[in-house]
């Protein structure tokens, strides 16, 4: 789960990390109100959404006046910002935050990450800030620092030293770059993140350790346990039907092409999009409705892919383990009598009770085209779509 | 033989009264899984589907001599279920649990090295279908009529696309010495190479097939170990060859953030280390039995 930057930095600002005075505002009215609030001759106006790249893109605009500052917040808020990270569509924008803006003397990279290859936190750190990360990697390499954080003692003050003079920090602000440090950690660990990202860190004019700009993301599988981080979900930049699944227990990921898919298991799914792909299809999303394939379950599954005015066929792939062929096959006659199929459905169903399962298929008298392997399903599908296109 | 598990092995289910823990012993046992007994705090002293529950693993332990157990409690408590049963002395996790948060898995895997080797707890999952050796014990949820008794050692991370293989293989006459799911999520008990060196020990285990899928290090550092230490045969498939990056694909680690993350990255690092690579998920079992048929293993000892 991902949160906007003005979130992150109240969260860290709870941690005592250093960040610039500033607050968010949901109209002109009030970014001019926030910009009074935290005085100073100069703000920036920075529009929230879930993706980097707002700089190139005129999301981020340097104000000189309050005037400034009503016109940059009206030209951002409402409209849809389109970025080298959102895709296409872009994300609207629909909270800015106003900040004091402070002349900057130098731009440094700090990122925690769970990294999976030691299963630790890791603090990593560049000395030149403001690119991409991946960008960094690619430039310098060698200028990376890393620290692994032994999780049964948690991150040490000397790991944020080492890496502070590693980074060249003026002996004045290692203590202060120490503090954020080991503040980011503390609420990687406290919060339950999968990511800190603070790009760029800046030493201003005035020698003053600042969070210029952080991405944080978090464990979805950790939120029941952080409710003040949960609540944080901005659902208007997320996909609805992604949205829509979550609350059926169902994981959606819409994708560009034509074939609608439904199947149980993240695996299984995968692979039968792989074959979609090798069959000459293109699969319309990821769906996986997860191991108890109930009635219920695969009408929600129906609607949301339905919702996709791009599907031109549908494939529901289920391997039944724990739950029986007959129990899914039931379901899926149940689920396309309520949403009136307008698009050809096939269905491939294995495992336990194979045999019941594919009968009440047959004698549903509904035209359900039937395979019985993963291969056979996916060439019927693109053979369905493409009838569909000719027609 | 088979790896991990036979019919001696004695095992406990962890959650055992619950819905889940009780349908799924109840499915074990009837496979032929040795289930001694379950554990489930305040309910120690009972009797469920005909074997003693006990209210801690300790007590399990020392009363049913249990050397295995099968986690199914919710995710807020799987990782406390993990320590107590690696503190009891337990040998082998298996946990099926899905939704574990990822520092509660970085913080049992630290715990789990705080004992040393000869005693240290081996785990599987979570967020995996367990480990099945056919014809003789299973612990997990995978349906059982599915698999045969055969040469072939199977690892995956996921379940459905672990079954998948698993009747391709039948269809074609070849069974499994035994199929361990480690499961889908970006920090887990079991590697691939952890499974893979079982297998390549294990005399009965012919040729292996690895499954894997996007996001992680975990099929390029396989690929490396089958490369440098495994005399058998070994094929892969990745899943995902379509899925965009960024996007968490369902498995909490199925997400592509770095280089070598991708499907097809992660093809061509096994195909470069010897692997057979399935060109489709279709073909898993037509790729194994051209694997068995070609004997002697592709290995070939040349005199120097």
């Amino acid at each position: 789960m991902d949160i906007h930057e003005y979130q992150a930095k109240e969260l860290l600002a709870g941690f005592g990390v250093p960040v610039p005075r500033g607050g968010v505002a949901y109209s002109a009215e009030q970014a001019v109100y926030r910009a009074v609030e935290v005085g100073g001759e100069r703000w920036v106006v920075k529009a929230q959404i879930h993706a980097g790249g707002r700089g190139k893109a005129g999301g981020i605009r340097l104000c000189a006046s309050e005037a400034d500052v009503r016109q940059a917040a009206k030209d951002l808020l409402g409209t849809t910002l389109v970025t080298a990270q959102t895709g296409p569509e872009g994300l609207p924008v629909h909270r800015v935050l106003v900040e004091q803006a402070l002349p900057v003397e130098r731009e440094l990279y700090i990122g925690l990450v769970l990294d999976r290859k030691r299963e630790r936190i890791v603090v990593v750190a560049h000395p030149h800030g403001g690119m991409e990360i991946e960008e960094i990697a690619r430039r310098e390499p060698d200028a990376i620092l890393r620290e692994v954080v032994e999780p049964a003692v948690g991150m040490q003050p000397f790991q944020a030293r080492e890496l502070a003079f590693g980074l060249g920090i003026a002996a004045p602000q290692v203590s202060q770059t120490v503090t954020t440090m080991m503040g980011a950690y503390r609420a990687f660990r406290d919060l339950d993140a999968t990511m800190v990202e603070v790009n760029p860190l800046v030493v201003t004019k005035e020698g003053q350790i600042l969070v210029l700009d952080v991405k944080m993301s978090f464990d979805d599988n950790a939120m029941f346990r952080r409710p003040n981080v949960a609540e944080l979900r901005d659902h208007a930049q997320e996909d609805p039907r992604e949205t829509e699944a979550v609350e059926h227990g169902l994981s959606y990921v819409g994708l560009e092409g034509d074939i609608g898919c439904i199947i149980n298991g993240a695996g299984l799914a995968m692979a039968t999009m792989d074959m979609i792909k090798h069959a000459g299809g293109e699969p319309a999303n990821f769906l996986d409705i997860g191991g108890g394939a109930s009635p219920e379950r695969v009408a929600v599954a129906f609607r949301l892919v339905l919702s996709d005015k791009n599907v031109k066929a549908i494939l529901v792939n289920v391997f039944a383990g724990i739950n029986r062929c007959d129990w899914v096959a039931q379901g899926v006659v149940q689920a396309v009598r309520e949403v009136q199929m307008p698009v050809p459905l096939v269905v491939r169903l294995a495992g336990t009770n194979v045999e019941e399962g594919r009968r009440i298929l047959r004698d549903s008298g509904l035209p359900i085209i039937t395979a019985d392997s993963l291969a056979e399903a996916a060439e019927r599908v693109v053979a369905a779509r493409d009838r569909v296109k000719a027609a | 033989m088979s790896i991990l598990l036979d019919e001696k092995t004695r095992v406990i289910v962890q959650g055992f009264t619950g819905d889940k823990g009780t349908f799924h012993a109840k499915e074990m046992i009837a496979y032929g899984t040795n289930v001694v007994g379950g554990v489930t705090p305040g309910k120690g002293g009972t009797t469920h589907l005909g074997k003693p529950v006990f209210d801690t693993v300790k007590e399990a332990v020392a009363a049913t001599g249990a050397t295995a157990t099968l986690i199914l409690v919710p995710a807020p408590y799987c990782a406390d279920a993990i320590m107590e049963a690696a503190d009891a002395g337990i040998r082998l996790v298996v946990t099926i649990t899905d939704g574990v948060p990822a520092q509660d898995m970085m913080t049992v895997k630290r715990y789990l090295w705080r004992y040393p080797k000869e005693r240290r707890t081996r785990m599987v999952g979570p967020n995996g279908a367990g480990v099945i050796s056919p014809g003789k014990a299973m612990m997990g949820i995978m349906p059982g009529h599915i698999y045969a008794r055969g040469p072939v050692g199977v690892v995956t991370r996921s379940g459905t696309l672990g079954y998948e293989a698993a009747e391709q293989m039948r269809m074609l006459g070849i069974g499994q010495t035994t199929s361990v799911g480690i499961g889908g999520d970006p920090i887990n008990g079991s590697s691939f190479v952890d499974a893979l060196a079982l297998f390549e020990q294990d005399p009965e285990t012919e040729a292996v097939m690895m499954i894997g899928e996007i996001g992680g290090p975990q099929e390029a550092d396989a690929a490396l170990f089958v490369k440098e230490n495994m005399s058998k045969p070994v094929i892969g498939y990745v899943a995902g060859l379509t899925a965009p990056k960024g996007r968490r694909m369902g498995h909490a680690g199925a997400i592509i953030s770095a280089f070598g993350d991708t499907a097809a990255e992660k093809a061509q690092i096994m195909r470069s280390a010897g692997l057979v690579v399935a060109p489709s998920p279709a073909e898993l079992g037509t790729t194994m039995a051209a694997v068995l048929a070609r004997k002697p293993s592709r290995r070939v000892m040349v005199p120097q």
